[in-house]
């Protein structure tokens, strides 16, 4: 019984990878925990440490392959604006060794702040995408996706979503065959000056037959109806289970082989397009089709715009929808996620809460972690939260713009991921914002991963040119919010950069190692 | 034959230790199964639901379709009531009857008995007295998953003891045969 994420990690270890480079991200990060645990890969020295970011991940990898060796590299959909110019560019170098980026999507925003669709990042880096539709496929296709990288010199973006990654199923495992090594490159596209890069970019265009050959061959079409229906990785499943009469064509691979929907389309009345996410295959085969027959699916209406397929919602595009027997309960109240009981952010928030009471202009800018759960009821405390790193940056423009006082508050691990190169700017500018940088010493989220910066913020912070004297270490226990709030009414009045540190570990992972 | 489970309550709760106990009973006994999970930010005391697919017959979908659900499994009442659209006619739900109130519009004790007026095939239970009472205060899990046990019908209870000794034995004897005996117990409340 293996999770979608862990049937991609045993895949990756299976096909003889020597390193996964992977940010933690819902719903990403089993990939890689599975990875740092599994024997065979230890034994193997597979490199699997967390890293700083997913730019610094893709990278990395991408210094493997070049190497020689087969690199995966794990992130959630969000992380692939992170690592988008590492990504696309990659494609232009081309690989080595095999090397496969996956990309986990999370449809109904479950964990995230957006439903992007990184089928398009396939799409818009010429690179072939593969999107399985269970697990025992994303075990098959990860090795497939080293082989066809290697054999066409690319990079292979799995896309996964949630329900594929968070759902378990009895997956046939092969044996674990050993990591194959390349001589490291020697060519010359590596080196992306224009004249170069003007060859590279135009084998890359010239590649794409044979990227559609390939998804040709992996699309599958069976049943019979006047109905057509395209069902895209998981969008299959919920086809199959609504026992509708149609046919089908499922598609796992990208680019999208034209010829094959031509053909299939051919013999239908009508064609539906199922596919969780953004409504991407949707988009391309009405304007191939055009009014040649008629093309349905998210945009149409068919299926609702946004959030995640269920079974539900394709029973009913498919004209087989049945009513329940039990209506849905009225009127529950919403339980939301909270912070957890004895949680030094907690009491950050208390004190922020005291400050923002003072001052009636106070703005505070948040960002992505626990802490943003410090938006909700009791504390209210968070005017925004929009990117990992965007608290300081934000903070930033907004007292370059006059806000007084503009206060940003960051985890250790968003700090160390995006958040410094905005602190270096707001020091250059002497822009006047509080900083607090609230240091659990994990990536707490996510479950407990390693941050990358832990013990070393103090040093970080002064080697950015924050001034020793404002900035301040404080332990976030209830008995000193009181001093907590002092200090953040002193910096605030101090007209610059002003960085606190409360630091005190996240209860999760300080349950687990009173445990040990 | 099938069984669509859905397992509910609030994050931290433990219901993803009933999912891993009914998972390896079904996987012991050759059963087609898919687990659907929730992980993450929802896991901090906000709600939780797992869907559970048991079949004799390859499973397609991760998620079970509203209306198919044989039964609900939550380890809080309210939360419950939230996923009622699942059940299936027949379906039964088995629940904690003890309320976890970490939010201020809980509803009263009298909304709630009304609201489950309306489910036909009931079985509530204070598990976490029985858990208590048992001398395993963390065991309510195992009484909820033990008051389940005999509508399963895909498995037996039987099947479930063994698989409650494999999953818990990397922690001991003694939180084996503890976890046991909070299964027993929920076993027994029904009759």
């Amino acid at each position: 019984m293996l999770l979608g994420d862990e049937a991609v990690a045993l895949g990756a270890i299976n096909a003889g990878i020597s390193g996964v480079y992977a940010y933690p991200g819902t719903p990403a990060t089993e990939i890689t925990e599975f990875i740092q645990k599994d024997p065979t890969a230890a034994a193997r020295k597979v490199r699997s440490r967390w890293c700083t970011n997913e730019k610094t991940a893709m990278e990395a990898a991408l210094g493997m392959s070049y190497a020689g060796r087969r690199a995966l590299v794990c992130m959630k959909h969000v992380g692939m604006n992170v690592c988008a110019d590492a990504f696309v560019n990659s494609a232009v170098t081309g690989v080595n060794g095999g090397l496969v980026v996956v990309a986990a999507d999370d449809p109904s925003m479950h964990s995230s702040q957006n439903e992007q669709d990184s089928r398009f990042y396939g799409k818009f880096a010429m690179v072939p995408v593969f999107e399985p539709s269970n697990q025992q496929e994303a075990y098959d296709m990860v090795t497939d996706a080293f082989v066809f990288s290697e054999e066409v010199h690319l990079p292979v973006l799995l896309r996964m979503v949630t329900r594929l990654s968070h759902s378990r199923a009895a997956v046939e495992v092969g044996e674990a065959r050993p990591g194959k090594a390349l001589a490291p490159s020697d060519s010359k596209g590596w080196v992306l000056l224009p004249a170069i890069a003007h060859r590279q970019y135009a084998a890359l265009v010239g590649k794409q037959d044979t990227l559609v050959e390939k998804s040709s061959a992996l699309a599958k079409e069976e049943g019979a109806g006047s109905l057509g229906v395209i069902a895209c990785g998981i969008a299959y499943n919920y086809v199959k289970e609504s026992r509708a009469s149609v046919r089908t064509l499922k598609i796992t691979g990208y680019p999208l082989p034209q010829e094959r929907i031509r053909a299939f389309a051919s013999g239908c009345d009508r064609i539906m397009v199922v596919e969780d996410g953004q409504p991407v295959v949707e988009q391309e085969v009405s304007m191939m089709l055009g009014t040649s027959v008629k093309v349905e699916g998210r945009l149409t209406g068919a299926l609702p715009r946004t959030g995640e397929l269920t079974p539900d919602s394709v029973a009913a595009a498919l004209g087989c929808g049945k009513a329940p027997t039990f209506k849905p309960v009225e009127g529950l109240p919403a339980r939301p996620p909270q912070l957890c009981p004895g949680c030094g952010h907690r009491d950050v928030f208390k004190a922020l809460g005291e400050i923002v009471a003072e001052y009636p202009g106070a703005r505070v800018f948040g960002d992505i972690g626990c802490y943003t759960l410090g938006a909700l009821p009791p504390f209210k405390s968070l005017d925004s939260c929009v990117d990992m790193g965007a608290s300081i940056t934000m903070a930033k423009g907004a007292a370059d713009a006059g806000v007084f006082p503009s206060i940003a508050v960051i985890g250790d691990s968003t700090f160390t991921h995006s958040g410094m190169t905005g602190l270096l700017d707001a020091v250059n500018d002497r822009s006047n914002v509080t900083v607090i940088l609230s240091d659990n010493l994990t990536t707490a989220m996510t479950g407990g991963q390693d941050s990358a910066g832990t013990s070393r913020f103090e040093a970080i912070c002064l080697g950015l040119g924050v001034e020793p004297e404002h900035l301040h270490v404080v332990v976030p226990v209830p008995a000193n919010i009181g001093q907590i709030a002092e200090t953040i009414r002193k910096e605030i009045e101090y007209d610059g950069v002003s960085v606190i540190i409360p630091r005190r570990e996240c209860m999760q992972t300080a349950k687990r190692h009173n445990r040990k | 034959m099938k069984k669509d489970i859905i397992l509910c309550g609030v994050g931290g709760q433990g219901i993803l230790s009933i999912a891993t106990v009914i998972g390896e009973a079904a996987t012991a006994a050759g059963l087609y199964l898919k687990q659907a999970e929730v992980h993450g930010m929802s896991q901090r005391g906000g709600d939780v639901e797992s869907d559970l697919r048991l079949s004799t017959e390859p499973v397609f979908s991760d998620l079970i379709p509203k209306g198919e659900a044989d039964l609900i499994i939550s380890m809080e009442p309210m939360e419950s009531l939230r996923y009622l659209q699942y059940l299936s006619p027949e379906g039964i739900v088995i629940t904690s009857s003890k309320p976890l109130v970490n939010i201020p519009d809980y509803p009263s004790e009298v909304t709630l008995s009304g609201l489950f007026s309306q489910v036909p095939q009931l079985c509530r239970l204070d598990i976490e007295e029985v858990a208590i009472k048992a001398g395993n205060p963390r065991g309510a899990n195992m009484v909820l998953l033990g008051m389940a046990a005999e509508h399963l019908n895909i498995l037996r209870p039987g099947q479930l003891r063994d698989a409650i000794r494999v999953i818990f034995s990397p922690k001991g004897d003694a939180v084996v045969e503890s976890n046991l005996k909070a299964f027993d117990l929920g076993l027994e409340s029904n009759k």
